[in-house]
């Protein structure tokens, strides 16, 4: 009887596990900075995984589970999770983590946002009139972010200050080098022409000098239709004006393969986000293995 | 001839304005790029000065005195963590309209639609006949302040010809109380089974299955006070309870001097793998019933004593790696089991003891096959006790067979904020079998919610 006590005790109640600040991300990327900068003292979970469209995932009961616990919830904010954010903070009854307390990050607000909608019109599409929140593709923003980030993480949990000090100047000085690496690496990059899936990569094109002639959605949200891939077609079929059609690993494939037969541009799958593809598992090789399906699909 | 040389006139013109657009563009772009470099680095070691001083003073702070909470430093540097402000100004309160309508078509006639042994009370019913404006629900919410945050659902509806508009949720809502619980006071959606707390345009079906429309009046609101508790668990268990004033069916006359109903709740759920996920729970509605009304305006019977109503629920949904826009799967399942015990007062002016047991249940799927596309089956039922010989003839009366009836459904959005259905039903809960299709609309502008799952 004392064993099953104890055995229901621990499913329910494993309050005494040795992390001392939980994360709750909404996406990969922040989840994984958040591990490099807390090392063992955080424990991190994150509401959507590199596969999905962190549009449009569901308010499911075991992400308000984790909420209801957690000390710091991280998302990139400016709309990107207003389809299930909102909910999973009604749901989930915890003062600490409600927006504007120290529990709660938007990480697009700390950057400077592209793409800001003067017009919010939805003729235009679901377009984000705080700016475009898919920030994480310039690794400038994540070192910005991962700034602010050591800062709340601090403020929340004093004992371990120095952890995380440390954290932050470790991971600093890697990818601080790091960035001039991928910045040599990609110097051939400049100039090259796009057409994206979704506007998922300004800020990377921002970053290595791309330039987005056009995308696969007629409008934001609004999936890829026949009319308008017909039109792209016209557009751009061998005239070698554009060099690649990207894509997130969620994003269907269908439209940038049937896109990249007709005209002869390469379709390139690019990780959105950490676990996005085999190599992506952290940070840093998620940037090297966009760098790398990008120089790949250059030199065919 | 003239549209041609106009055309080319046109097309030269383009010509030559758009290299230098692009042109211009690039430069922008260049200029961005830079300005964008200069910013960063200067924030960059903004940040590690402020990251050694916080440090300081966090390390003085915990040596000393307990850190003032008040004060965020946060807002103090410029960076608002509030969503919705960032650094655009948003309008408060958030304002959303729903517009929904339908051209519904039935064999016969839904003015004397009946369900044998279930009369129907509050808004349960069939749809008006041929076209109509559904509900046009008006969404009003914003936070009060740090503590407290509030919603109104005003519909306009159309009733008999008489436009009227209700107030169907009013409700204030803590947001700081501590324990992982939260309260809820006002007019709201009760929170007793899986469908109740969904708005209209939420449905997956354009009605409600039979057992909603026949034990809650299509959905239970009332006026009250609702207290949820989130256990502080790795698996998600939510329980809950409400005191309502009774005055909404299936209560009625705000019995127990304004105390007439309450109810109780429990719900669970979690994952299973990337693809699937589940929620479960059991609620228990008990309420006071004074003269509660039901049946037709000609045959209206009223009913007084308590009613008891146990929901039991299930919910499956399946997305491959949980990427739900491309493709997903929603089961979704609910049993309920009514006790009435009264007095029935019927049209004829006779007053009968009633005491009967009655069962509901559903089954349905919705499938997403591609995005914008869903197709939905769902199944319904209903079944009762026979109250005894003094009822024969009476709408009170079961028919020998239970009552039933399955719906398949349609629908396509082009975005979430548009959707049109196409539904057709095969209805043997009726007095007489009824084929029932039609087209339905749902369209919302401003303010969107996020759903619940």
């Amino acid at each position: 009887m004392k064993n099953i006590i104890l055995v229901t005790a621990l499913l329910f109640f494993p309050l005494l596990s040795k992390a001392d600040l939980r994360v709750f991300a909404c996406e990969p990327e922040w989840a994984a900075l958040a591990d490099e900068l807390g090392t063992d003292r955080v424990k991190t979970s994150s509401a959507t995984n590199a596969l999905q469209d962190p549009h449009y995932i569901q308010a499911r009961p075991s992400l308000i589970a984790k909420v209801r616990r957690a000390d710091l919830v991280i998302c990139s904010g400016a709309q990107l999770e207003i389809g299930w954010l909102p909910m999973l903070l009604s749901k989930a009854n915890n003062p600490k983590v409600m927006p504007g307390r120290p529990g709660f990050l938007e990480t697009a607000l700390l950057v400077n946002r592209l793409d800001i909608a003067s017009n919010t019109d939805r003729s235009q599409g679901d377009v984000h009139p705080q700016g475009n929140p898919h920030i994480q593709t310039n690794p400038h923003n994540i070192l910005l972010v991962a700034g602010i980030m050591t800062e709340r993480m601090i403020q929340l949990d004093a004992d371990n200050a120095a952890t995380y000090q440390q954290g932050f100047d470790s991971f600093r000085k890697r990818w601080s080098a790091a960035i001039i690496n991928w910045q040599e690496r990609a110097s051939v990059l400049r100039g090259r022409k796009v057409i994206a899936h979704h506007k998922s990569w300004i800020y990377l094109e921002a970053w290595l000098g791309l330039e987005e002639v056009a995308t696969l959605e007629p409008v934001p949200g609004v999936p890829p239709s026949a009319g308008h891939l017909g039109n792209l077609i016209q557009n751009y079929a061998h005239n070698g004006v554009v060099d690649y059609i990207i894509r997130a690993p969620f994003q269907s494939k269908k439209p940038s393969m049937w896109l990249s037969e007709r005209t002869g541009i390469p379709a390139v799958m690019l990780p959105l986000t950490v676990g996005g593809s085999d190599k992506a598992s952290d940070l840093f090789s998620l940037f090297d293995d966009i760098l790398d399906r990008l120089l790949s699909a250059e030199q065919q | 001839m003239r549209i041609l040389s106009t055309g080319i006139l046109w097309a030269c013109l383009f010509c030559m304005i758009t290299p230098a657009l692009a042109q211009s563009e690039l430069d922008l772009l260049r200029a961005e790029l830079t300005q964008m470099r200069a910013e960063y680095e200067a924030r960059i070691t903004q940040l590690e000065k402020r990251l050694k001083t916080f440090e300081n003073k966090s390390v003085a702070a915990k040596q000393t005195a307990p850190p003032a909470a008040e004060t965020d430093p946060w807002q103090a540097a410029g960076d608002s963590g509030r969503p919705g402000t960032g650094n655009k100004p948003s309008f408060n309160p958030d304002i959303g309209v729903i517009f929904q309508g339908q051209a519904w078509n039935y064999d016969n006639d839904p003015d004397h639609y009946v369900i044998p042994g279930f009369p129907l009370g509050g808004e349960a019913g069939p749809l008006p006949e041929g076209l109509s404006l559904g509900e046009i629900e008006i969404d009003i919410s914003a936070n009060v302040d740090d503590k407290f945050t509030a919603w109104l659902t005003v519909p306009i509806v159309i009733e008999d010809g008489e436009t009227v508009v209700e107030v169907e949720e009013a409700w204030i809502e803590t947001l700081a109380l501590p324990a992982g619980l939260s309260l809820r006071v006002g007019r709201y959606f009760s929170n007793i089974g899986y469908l109740n707390d969904k708005h209209s345009h939420a449905w997956d079906f354009v009605d409600q299955p039979l057992s909603y429309q026949a034990f809650l009046g299509n959905q239970y609101i009332d006026d009250g006070a609702q207290l949820r508790w989130l256990a502080p668990t790795d698996m998600y268990l939510e329980l809950g309870g409400e005191i309502n004033r009774g005055d909404r069916y299936p209560s009625a006359g705000a019995g127990s001097s304004g105390y007439g109903s309450y109810t109780l709740h429990a719900r669970s759920g979690g994952d299973i793998g990337f693809s699937h996920s589940w929620q479960a729970g059991l609620s228990y509605l008990q309420s006071d019933a004074i003269e509660r009304v039901s049946g037709g305006e000609d045959e209206a019977l009223l009913f007084t004593g308590q009613s008891e109503l146990m929901i039991a629920e299930l919910v499956w949904k399946w997305a491959p790696n949980g990427n739900n826009k491309q493709r997903n799967l929603k089961l979704q399942a609910e049993y309920l089991w009514r006790n009435e015990v009264g007095t029935y007062r019927l049209p004829d002016g006779r007053q009968l003891p009633y005491d009967s047991d009655q069962q509901g249940w559903y089954v349905q799927a919705v499938f997403q096959p591609i995005p914008r596309w869903r197709l939905g089956l769902r199944y319904d039922r209903l079944s009762s006790d026979e109250p005894g010989d003094a009822f024969r003839d009476t709408s009170l009366s079961p028919a020998a067979n239970d009552p039933w009836r399955y719906s398949l459904m349609a629908d396509w959005s082009n975005s979430e904020f548009s959707r049109l259905r196409l539904q057709y039903t095969n209805d043997q809960a009726g007095q007489e079998d009824d084929k029932q299709w039609g087209l339905q609309y749902i369209f919302s502008i401003g303010a969107h919610g996020a759903h619940s799952f």
